[in-house]
């Protein structure tokens, strides 16, 4: 069994569920645009940088079977970027972005071409150990001001026109970035691309063996996944005003698998409500003496002994099954 | 005072003993995670938090029941055996029949579980160990001060490493090994109790990290933080040297440690990287490392 290859076609099931879908869809919309009246928006500023960073990882592990253990390089990197260009160089926070984006794809493609040499547990070996090397870079390099981090980066005015010093201006633009992210992973796990990526999970070799060049399949995946992850990281900075080595640390590899396998694997909505659960658990965590790293790895030890399909998975799981 | 290429020759030896040393650890480790993944199929992510404990496990032995050095280099990896032996017959052994990536996540579960559980009972700052009272002191060869524990250290390293290697390619308990790594399922029918050598060959694999914490505690602090930031970087050296061969192992880990030395010396900025851009290059040339066959 590969990884989370049940858990997709289960939820590629529940995805052709067609008004249903659609229903549901709208409801989390709903929910998702009036819960800045109930909750901190910060916090659920929070939860939605990190679901796109789950949702971006998730490509590559539950779509195309790439366990990447790297991502935090993408993430954090990329927030390294946003808040230099935009404290440093005065450019506009969608400008910041953009290059958070672009610098992010660069190094997913560098890393891509590197790490896509070898396959299974050496892939997410590579990937961890490339990642460690961007750690001591914004340990050492002069502009990420090493253990301070790069601190008061200013929110500033989108396109010129919405002031995101306004909590909910930055919540709803936080959200569109969220929406827009998660639309084009829906897009691409939907598309004849994404279906080469899962045939590539399921069977490499039959995938090579029918032509394709599988080795460009997974790049293009890499580099799209590695780009969102640092779309994800240079929103967080604008909205923490804050880069620093937290988001580069291994730890933050670790986390973001770890939202994705609690959430499902494979799973559209997995890693959103996975996403969800770690910050929550992890801001009530914060106000107790519990040790945090103990909690999650015991999660993760759970998880991956008894909870392999996740939260979603298991819920597509029991679902009843309809006509296809 | 001479020079050796613009540097004194103190700094520069010095250095190289340090990666000498560094490098016995990589090669300690690396062999214990080729040991267990050949067997198991698992990249034991815990190794690095599982050579803290060993280390741990001396200072513990030595603070709270006087037991020194000597007791420590006995108990304390069979202690972290033992630890491991119970890890994989309650979690890992249920993992086999599933996509390996499975096991590197459990055990990296159980890392950040063990160094959690430290780092909360002893904090991130480091707990001296002393050196054996036997093995204190030096000996001055001339162009450099060799400290005693310091040689001990990559002698018994090295020792332990060749042992190993002895033992897997050459004994018939090795053999057993190398049979049951290839094909289990034909050594089992032979009479031979595969789950057994399994357990006790992550057992082993893992008694050899919690050596290496033993070895590393008077060199460096004891601290919660010491295994993970190694593992990493071992984890680099094993992509390097490839995982078919136990000699390969061990050559690439003191290489890499001399490396790594050598770069203190000359460009110490870029010690902490050098063995992941050696990884990176190597994999552009080599994909399958410098010792390892594709598969």
């Amino acid at each position: 069994m590969t990884v989370a290859s049940n858990a997709t076609t289960i939820a590629m099931r529940g995805a052709s569920r067609g008004t249903g879908t659609v229903l549901i869809a709208a409801l989390l919309l709903a929910v998702a645009i009036a819960a800045p009246f109930v909750l901190y928006p910060v916090f659920l500023m929070k939860v939605l940088c990190f679901a796109l960073f789950a949702c971006a990882f998730n490509l590559l592990i539950g779509f195309a079977g790439l366990l990447s253990f790297g991502h935090a390089a993408f993430f954090g990197g990329a927030a390294y970027i946003a808040a230099h260009t935009v404290k440093v160089w005065g450019w506009a926070p969608e400008f910041g972005l953009l290059a958070a984006t672009a610098v992010a794809g660069a190094m997913g493609l560098v890393f891509g071409l590197i790490a896509i040499r070898r396959q299974g547990i050496y892939f997410a070996m590579i990937t961890l150990a490339l990642s460690q090397m961007i750690f001591f870079l914004a340990l050492q390099l002069p502009f990420t001001h090493g253990e301070d981090g790069i601190q008061g980066v200013p929110r500033g005015t989108l396109f010129g026109l919405f002031d995101l010093n306004q909590p909910l201006t930055m919540y709803y633009t936080v959200l569109a970035i969220f929406l827009g992210g998660f639309a084009l992973i829906w897009r691409t796990v939907h598309s004849p691309f994404g279906q080469v990526l899962k045939a590539i999970r399921e069977n490499e070799p039959r995938a090579v063996s029918l032509g394709y060049r599988t080795d460009r399949y997974k790049l293009v995946a890499f580099v799209l996944s590695a780009s969102l992850a640092g779309l994800a990281g240079g929103t967080k900075a604008i909205v923490f005003q804050l880069a620093s080595l937290t988001d580069v640390t291994w730890q933050m590899s670790g986390e973001v698998v770890l939202m994705t396998l609690l959430g499902g694997m494979g799973t559209l909505l997995g890693p959103v409500v996975g996403a969800g659960l770690v910050v929550t658990l992890e801001s009530y965590l914060a106000a107790t003496s519990l040790p945090v790293p103990v909690v999650i790895g015991c999660i993760f030890v759970v998880c991956v002994l008894v909870f392999r399909r996740g939260i979603v998975g298991e819920l597509l799981h029991r679902l009843p099954k309809r006509g296809h | 005072m001479f020079s050796l290429l613009g540097v004194p020759p103190q700094v520069l030896f010095g250095q190289l003993l340090l990666g000498l040393i560094n490098g016995s650890f990589y090669a300690l480790l690396s062999l214990g995670l080729a040991v267990i993944f050949g067997m198991l199929n698992v990249i034991n992510f815990a190794h690095g938090a599982l050579y803290m404990v060993g280390a741990f496990v001396a200072w513990l032995l030595l603070t709270y029941l006087g037991l020194g050095y000597w007791w420590a280099l006995v108990l304390a990896p069979l202690a972290v055996g033992l630890l491991g032996i119970a890890l994989e017959k309650s979690m890992l052994s249920r993992l086999y029949k599933l996509d390996h990536l499975y096991g590197l996540l459990l055990t990296f579960g159980l890392a950040l579980i063990l160094e959690g559980a430290f780092r909360h009972q002893y904090g991130v700052s480091g707990q001296p160990y002393p050196i054996p009272a036997a093995l204190q002191g030096g000996q001055n060869l001339g162009f450099m001060f060799l400290p005693n524990y310091r040689a001990w250290v990559v002698v018994a390293s090295l020792t332990i490493c060749f042992g190993t290697w002895f033992a897997i390619e050459r004994t018939k308990l090795g053999a057993y090994l190398r049979a049951a790594t290839e094909n289990p399922t034909l050594v089992q029918a032979f009479g031979i109790n595969v789950p057994v050598m399994v357990s006790l060959t992550y057992g082993f694999g893992v008694a050899l990290a919690g050596l290496a914490g033993v070895l590393a505690a008077p060199i460096y602090q004891v601290s919660p933080l010491m295994g993970t930031n190694l593992i990493i970087i071992v984890f680099a050296v094993v992509v390097i040297g490839g995982m078919g061969s136990i000699l390969g192992a061990i050559v690439t880990g003191l290489g890499l440690g001399l490396l790594e030395g050598l770069t203190k010396v000359f460009y110490p900025e870029a010690s902490n990287i050098v063995v992941f851009v050696v990884m990176a290059i190597v994999l552009l040339i080599k994909p399958a490392g410098l010792f390892g066959r594709e598969r």
